[in-house]
């Protein structure tokens, strides 16, 4: 850590971790009322549980990335933050938002848009906590050295503000309705976090390879620019059954197709910066989740989007488990690990030790990482299966999912697992770590710049 | 990567490239709009009933177990087309009164089935959700979904 305002990092990776939990125990809960549906029926009904899952998710994807922002861009910039202090009154307010919409989900106060339930004053505080930490990086970037990498992620993080304003918009015509809601939800997590993720990744390349900056940059523009390429038109795939025109099913099936390739890219790009520089960086879990995040990410993201994205396959596949299976493996893939590896890359340096707790660190790589791969084939096969029967047999949607229970307990024993190394990684990174950074040790290995 | 790929070629390229396809995209959203209120939704039966009736879909939250229009969550049945599962298209008055007696006896309580919990619904309510449910169902969604089933 070279600049003191970086470690306002610590106080947002260990909020978001908190919300993480969250997170995974609601799931956990969820995924038992799959199989044994009686379970707190009448006291946490489904609905409110499922608001939680994915409420807890985006929140702590975005706290995430806030923290990963105020500690790659001092570095970037080269200076220290415009204001250490705004950036906690932020990280207060917006984790005070987030508890207050979840005790307010708990006693069904909310609105019910899907992952837009907040009620409209945690809207409106969102969008000031959003204001507040542009603000905040955007000055920081000014006074101090552009990089390309700062511009894209603060592009994304702009681009994160100004779609949120559709979140506000809801016309009592549902097709309307539907439209623009995916002008946040899909613009968001098939567009600008994506921006998000590269420059998140491409500092990553750059800090454990030392491969040169301008190899990397150029790199980072060819992946950003194939994710909006594809991704923005992309939003067509969601325009196939909601009452959007039917030039979307061209449109989407075509750009839908192609964002496949920025993940793919991705994945070249964090391996040949490995490859190529035959360093080897002494954070070898950060290594292994960057690397991980380029691969699960071009799964999840891509194949499994692919899979499911022609709309003559879609026709048939729509809301059905197979979505639920892109969902759960996307979102780990390219935005959970992502997250996960920033944090094991900087809490060492946080905390002011030499990379720790190595060991536990990859298991909980492992065991999350093969939780959710199987949850996603479980979640696969139940989808083919559920298509077939209900989609072209016509059979009954609740004799279909009697068909399907096994495949919901074979998910809830991936979920255990994912919970186990979850457990495990708050352990590796929040627990206690043995040797002090020598002061005479350099940093990071720097580029050659 | 060749030199004479530029890093400022590769920006102008983000950027320029990014800014034609955003265009483009809020120009087929433009059209789409106009098509929604046009042509595939039925805007002059869209009455106050059928956006109260939203408001009671949202109020609850059903969007957290079923899919409306495929898009929703998939613990509980898709009611795009419930109205016709219900027969509404032929006995309106039925299928409403069907409706009240199946949000009535919510939950089931049955062992080893999903429960749908009680949303204490008035009989207004009902009706609102009615006829929003019947509105949507005349959406053109280019014959989605497949079967009746939803």
């Amino acid at each position: 850590m070279k600049y003191e305002s970086q470690k306002v990092a610590l106080y947002y990776f260990a909020a978001a971790m908190g919300l993480f939990g969250v997170q995974i125990l609601v799931g956990l809960l969820a995924g038992v009322v799959y199989v044994l549906p009686n379970t707190l029926s009448e006291l946490l009904p489904f609905n409110i549980l499922r608001m939680i899952h994915t409420n807890a998710l985006i929140v702590w994807l975005l706290i995430g990335f806030f923290g990963a922002a105020y500690y790659l861009i001092p570095e970037e910039a080269e200076t220290e933050l415009h204001s250490p202090k705004l950036a906690l009154v932020q990280l207060g307010l917006f984790v005070f938002g987030a508890l207050a919409a979840v005790v307010g989900y708990l006693f069904r106060i909310h609105e019910g848009r899907e992952f837009l339930e907040q009620p409209t004053w945690i809207k409106a505080a969102i969008v000031v906590v959003a204001l507040m930490f542009l603000y905040n990086v955007t000055l920081t970037v000014l006074k101090g050295r552009r990089t390309v990498i700062t511009n894209i992620l603060l592009v994304g993080m702009w681009g994160i503000a100004v779609f949120f304003l559709f979140s506000f918009y809801n016309p009592a015509n549902l097709s309307l309705d539907k439209m623009y809601w995916w002008y946040v939800v899909h613009l968001w997590v098939e567009g600008v976090w994506e921006l998000v993720l590269a420059s998140i990744l491409a500092f990553l390349m750059i800090k454990m390879t030392g491969v040169d900056r301008e190899v990397v940059e150029k790199w980072l523009y060819a992946i950003v620019g194939l994710a909006l390429f594809s991704g923005i038109l992309g939003t067509g795939h969601h325009y196939y059954w909601i009452g959007t025109p039917g030039y979307w099913q061209w449109i989407g099936s075509l750009f839908s197709t192609l964002e496949v390739a920025p993940f793919f890219t991705m994945v070249v790009f964090a391996f040949m910066m490995v490859w190529k520089s035959g360093r080897r960086h002494p954070n070898k879990a950060a290594m292994l989740w960057s690397l991980g995040c380029a691969v699960f990410a071009f799964f999840g993201a891509g194949l499994w989007g692919f899979l499911h994205t022609l709309a003559p396959i879609n026709y048939y596949t729509h809301g059905t488990q197979v979505t639920a299976a892109h969902g759960h493996l996307a979102f780990y893939g390219a935005y959970v690990m992502i997250n996960l590896a920033i944090i094991t890359y900087a809490m060492p340096y946080l905390r002011g030790r030499q990379p720790y707790n190595q060991i536990l660190n990859m298991w909980s790589f492992w065991l999350m990482s093969g939780g959710m791969a199987f949850m996603t084939f479980a979640l696969t096969v139940a989808g083919v299966v559920q298509t077939h029967l209900q989609r072209v047999m016509g059979m009954d949607y609740m004799e279909v999912q009697a068909q399907i229970a096994l495949f919901y307990w074979m998910r809830l024993g991936a979920g255990v697992a994912v919970a186990a190394g979850v457990l495990l990684y708050l352990y590796a990174i929040f627990g206690p770590a043995r040797e002090e950074r020598p002061a005479s040790i350099p940093t990071s290995y720097q580029p050659a710049e | 990567m060749t030199e004479r790929f530029t890093k400022a070629a590769a920006r102008n390229i983000f950027y320029g490239g990014s800014l034609f396809f955003f265009a483009t995209f809020i120009a087929l959203t433009a059209l789409s709009h106009n098509y929604i209120n046009n042509s595939s939704t039925d805007t002059k039966s869209l009455t106050d009933a059928v956006a109260r009736g939203k408001h009671v879909w949202e109020r609850n939250a059903c969007i957290n177990c079923h899919t409306l229009l495929g898009e929703g969550a998939y613990f509980a049945p898709e009611l795009g087309n419930v109205w016709l599962r219900y027969g509404g298209d032929k006995d309106p008055e039925g299928a409403v009164t069907a409706l009240k007696a199946w949000m009535a006896a919510q939950p089931s309580g049955i062992e080893g089935r999903r429960q749908m919990p009680q949303f204490h619904l008035t009989d207004q309510e009902v009706e609102d959700l009615a006829a929003f449910l019947e509105w949507t169902s005349r959406i053109n969604t280019q014959n989605w979904p497949p079967k009746l089933s939803g």
